[in-house]
């Protein structure tokens, strides 16, 4: 008899090198081709959805418009007017992680938002750039930051800690968010697609029948990693204008 | 004792800290039913609120969760 199958969750977030030994000798890995694959559809969206321009928009340009709209009525409401400013960088994060997030679900994709290497380096980059941000529009004035206004004096020496603590965990935080979510989703994939099999290895055909049951888990589950991979580029870029509301106000 | 056993008692110590986004999403979520009962035209804003509220609560359980799978499978 063969060996029980066993639940391998975690070997789905193995890097392997694409391309050949091209991609081997420049560490060209699965994670980087889906990169550049959501890159290039989001390009391709707006390019060829804009393409004609009409002033009736087809349903590839609506779509391209709705984008733009969501992202940047999100920036106008959270940023407030000077939001304009940060749109692009805000719509090229929600739609960079939107895509990756959503073509990790296809089978045999790559979910590169599932390794907190590149989750930190976005939220690094976020937090990085909400620094410059409120150093470059208010100077010293930054650190003031860290004092809520109209606290007493004397509840200084605590506050400050507290508020410079919380303020360093943002990208913690952020990070770590997103890389869970994603990780968390498919491990619950790979762990409902085990049962099936360690049901039908013990049981045999009464087994199989009762593999349903894990099988339809797993469908809804996939409705409801749908609803996560848009909830979580959302959230990542909703907090995202909110820093940068709190580097641009200060307070 | 089998050693394993102590790891997959650990996995499920470790997934009790699910029951407290559990309470904070049930939280959430009466307090989004009771304020569209009672401004039913606020819905379209409060439904957003409500949503985001609940993406960050599920990833404080997905904390936890997470750690019970590196226990479970690493």
């Amino acid at each position: 008899m063969a060996a029980p199958p066993t639940i391998d969750a975690l070997g789905q977030f193995r890097l392997t090198t694409a391309l050949g030994p091209v991609g081997r000798s420049v560490n060209f890995t699965n994670s980087n081709v889906i990169m550049v694959l959501s890159a290039a559809l989001l390009l391709a969206l707006l390019a060829v959805g804009m393409r004609r321009r009409a002033v009736v928009p087809g349903r590839l340009q609506s779509l391209a418009e709705l984008c733009y709209e969501f992202i940047a009525g999100m920036c106008a409401d959270t940023i407030g007017p000077e939001g304009r400013r940060y749109f692009p960088f805000v719509f090229t994060l929600f739609f960079f992680i939107l895509f990756g997030n959503l073509l990790g679900l296809f089978p045999y994709f790559f979910a590169f938002t599932s390794h907190i290497a590149v989750t930190a380096a976005l939220a690094v980059m976020v937090f990085v750039l909400s620094i410059i941000v409120a150093i470059s529009l208010h100077g010293l004035r930054f650190f003031t930051y860290f004092f809520p206004q109209g606290a007493p004096k004397a509840l200084a020496p605590v506050l400050i800690p507290i508020e410079i603590l919380s303020y360093l965990s943002r990208p913690v935080s952020l990070s770590i968010r997103l890389f869970a979510n994603i990780v968390a989703g498919h491990v619950m994939w790979e762990v409902f697609a085990g049962f099936m099999l360690i049901l039908t290895a013990a049981l045999g055909i009464a087994g199989g029948i009762a593999a349903v049951l894990p099988l339809a888990i797993n469908v809804v589950l996939v409705g409801f990693e749908l609803l996560v991979a848009f909830l979580q580029a959302y959230v990542f870029a909703i907090l995202t204008c909110l820093y940068l509301h709190d580097a641009v106000h200060l307070h | 004792m089998d050693p394993v056993i102590g790891r997959d008692i650990g996995a499920g110590l470790a997934a009790i800290g699910v029951a407290g986004a559990g309470v904070g999403i049930g939280h959430i979520f009466a307090a989004l039913v009771s304020s569209v009962a009672r401004n039913p035209s606020a819905r379209g804003q409060v439904f957003g609120l409500g949503i985001l509220g609940f993406a960050l609560t599920e990833a404080v359980a997905l904390y936890a969760l997470l750690i019970s799978f590196l226990i479970l499978f690493s």
